[in-house]
């Protein structure tokens, strides 16, 4: 394990291995995510970003090796604990509930921070009403923030691009996690809305104290945003530090001209 | 890079601008949709007051199956599972209420609750194992179900429980459905206000469930299991959740329907039973649930439609001199059935094509074009 001397990990990846038949998509990858940072991730296409945040989020199991979050490990758990854990992720293809209103799919993320059963909800028991309340008013705090009030009735199938990017953030959030897995947020955006997410990014660290781990092929982004860097190719960790330091590292410049000319 | 790039991210709030939170729209109490429930409702409840007889009888033999395809809708349009064996569900709900009048005692307004829980049950078990299936293999699992069930009501050792192959006849005693209370009611019209007011609870903890933390969770695995599991879904959970409360819905149905019909049998509860309830919720609206009414109707002319469709094949096979060939008197009693089948898919296929929504994507439609005219 890395001995880290800032403040305590939020998620300690521990010599992750994933195999597909003979692919090895993550080989013994290690680093730690500490408390309050933006940490990016990044890496030529198939370098295994996806499939270490599906280890994240447990829907892939590892086949070796361990993740800790907050210093337990989590490969015990199903899927659908993750989120209640405070780990909060988006999907680098939309995955949003397309049928749904905006609204409902950010209630959808508050999911896991809240209780209720079929039979009081049936009832609409004055408890779940409460619960209800709840998920409304976090709903509501998160789409005024993002700038979704006047999409918030419509179904979310037939937004741009962008905005579903959008809804997929407010939906994440609504869980109100410690840590938030972005995929690839700045895909298919334009200049304008690159912009407004790096504030975005920012201000879910500095106003919600979330910790964030970026994966994004938009480097001026990555590296403008991101208290430091690690970067995989071919499933390996070939450097981690500062922006500067990694945009300096031989290794790292080889990587990317190796796979891009 | 603009300035926004560069600003001292440690100093929010210097660069936090302020925000509004987006409160949910207030549902206002005359909105067009209390509205049209409000007078559908009043339409309801007038029936037995301008008609009688037969069509009192019909209407209730609609409403209760409006309740089954709601039940069927609530797991495919919904949950997003697919089921050719609701008659199955319905089934067990029959049974269920004439084995506990009959044999029970019991009062036949108390088996209809009943007959819900023992089908959420059945509904419930009966996920587990189908919770691994997906679309085409889930279809083929309940399409067993539905094959088997008639069988399994007819086997001997049940028998002095289901009555076999004759099945059950209700309320021998007293000959008609008891009019509850000391009310001076006819029992026709009794059974229609007993089963609209079952349908009207029925459907409003229905809505109730669909808008709730449940509800939502159903519609997302159905659009999305893997982001919903994120989510924190879990699938196994509200996918059970989905398949026991359908079937207690369509249980609910199948009660209702031993009660009106005052006779359950075997082959009531076919495949094709099953197949009804699916064209009823295909016509009424795949996910929406207040198109179960249509739906009811559908179910309740369908079969005549086939009818006159097996006339006309009768008509044209007796103009070409092919009579001879086509089953006739009892024998086209029992291949009535399979025309029915036909007419069925041909209605299914059509709906599907033209219609994907059902009418409930029409009418949805022609209110959203009727409302951009007029604003
Ligand atoms: N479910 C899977 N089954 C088989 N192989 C997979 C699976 N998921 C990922 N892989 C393989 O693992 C490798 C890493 O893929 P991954 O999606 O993690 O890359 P990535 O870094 O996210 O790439 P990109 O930048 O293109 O999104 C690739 O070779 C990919 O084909
Ligand atoms: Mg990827």
């Amino acid at each position: 394990m890395l001995i880290t001397d800032g403040p305590t990990p939020v998620i300690s990846i521990q010599d992750i291995t994933v195999q597909f038949g003979g692919i090895v998509a993550l080989d013994a990858v290690e680093f730690d995510i500490r408390e309050g940072e933006i940490l990016g991730l990044i890496g030529p296409n198939g370098a295994g970003k996806t499939t270490l945040f599906n280890c994240l989020s447990r829907l892939y199991t590892p086949t070796d090796g361990d993740i800790a979050f907050l210093g337990n490990s989590i490969l015990g758990l199903p899927a659908n604990k993750i989120a209640g854990l405070g780990i909060g992720r988006t999907f680098q293809n939309v995955a949003c509930f397309a049928n749904l209103s905006v609204r409902d799919n950010v209630r959808i993320g508050a999911h896991s921070d809240s209780r209720s059963d079929p039979l009081s909800d049936a009832l609409r028991l004055p408890w779940v009403r409460r619960e209800e309340q709840k998920i409304d008013a976090v709903t509501a705090d998160l789409l005024g923030w993002l700038d979704l009030g006047d999409v918030a009735e419509l179904p979310v199938g037939g937004l741009p691009f962008g905005t579903q990017k959008r809804v997929e953030l407010a939906r994440a959030l609504a869980s109100d996690p410690k840590l938030l897995l972005l995929d690839e947020p700045a895909c298919g955006l334009n200049h304008d809305e690159v912009q407004e997410l790096e504030t975005i990014i920012r201000r879910i660290r500095d106003e919600r104290g979330v910790t964030v781990l970026l994966v994004e092929h938009h480097m001026s982004l990555v590296m403008s945003v991101s208290d430091r860097v690690v970067v995989l190719n071919f499933g390996r960790k070939i450097a981690e530090g500062t922006p500067e330091e990694v945009q300096k590292n031989p290794d790292v410049v080889a990587a990317y001209l190796g796979d891009g000319h | 890079m603009t300035d926004i790039a560069h600003t001292d991210h440690r100093n929010p709030g210097l660069t936090a601008p302020a925000y509004r939170p987006a409160d949910a729209p207030r549902r206002r109490l005359l909105s067009g949709g209390n509205i049209v429930t409000l007078l559908v409702l009043a339409l309801l409840i007038s029936i037995p007051i301008y008609s009688k007889g037969f069509f009192v009888f019909q209407m209730t033999q609609m409403l209760v199956y409006a309740i089954a395809v709601l039940g069927l809708n609530l797991l495919t349009g919904i949950n997003g599972q697919f089921s050719l064996g609701h008659s199955a569900f319905y089934a067990i709900g029959a049974y269920t209420c004439a084995i506990l009048v009959e044999l029970g005692g019991v009062n036949y307004m108390l088996t209809i609750p009943i007959a819900g829980i023992v089908a959420f049950g059945f509904g419930f078990l009966f996920a587990f194992p189908a919770l691994r299936l997906e679309g085409l293999y889930l279809a083929l699992a309940t399409f067993a179900l539905a094959v088997a069930t008639p069988q399994l009501l007819k086997l001997h050792a049940i028998e002095q429980w289901t009555g076999g192959v004759q099945g059950i006849v209700m309320f021998q005693d007293t000959f008609d459905v008891p009019v509850p209370f000391g009310l001076d009611m006819d029992p026709g019209v009794w059974t229609f206000y007993l089963t609209l007011f079952v349908f009207a609870v029925v459907y409003v903890l229905a809505m109730a469930l669909v808008k709730s933390r449940t509800g939502r969770a159903m519609m997302a695995i159905r659009d999305n299991p893997i982001a919903a599991r994120s989510m924190g879904i879990s699938l196994p959970y509200y996918k059970a959740t989905a398949f026991g409360v359908s079937a207690l819905v369509t249980g609910i149905a199948g009660a209702l329907n031993a009660i009106v019909i005052k006779f359950v049998a075997p082959d009531s509860f076919t495949f094709f039973f099953a197949i009804l309830i699916l064209v009823g919720m295909v016509i009424g609206g795949v996910g929406w649930l207040q198109g179960c009414l249509i739906g009811g109707l559908a179910m309740l002319y369908l079969p005549n439609i086939a009818e006159i469709f097996d006339n006309v094949v009768l008509w044209f096979a007796g103009l070409f001199g092919f009579a001879d060939l086509l089953p006739s008197g009892n024998a086209l009693q029992q291949q009535f059935i399979r025309l029915s089948g036909v007419i069925y898919g041909v209605i299914l296929v059509l709906f599907i094509y033209v219609a994907p929504s059902g009418a409930g994507g029409l009418i949805r439609a022609i209110v959203s074009r009727v409302k951009r005219l007029t604003s």
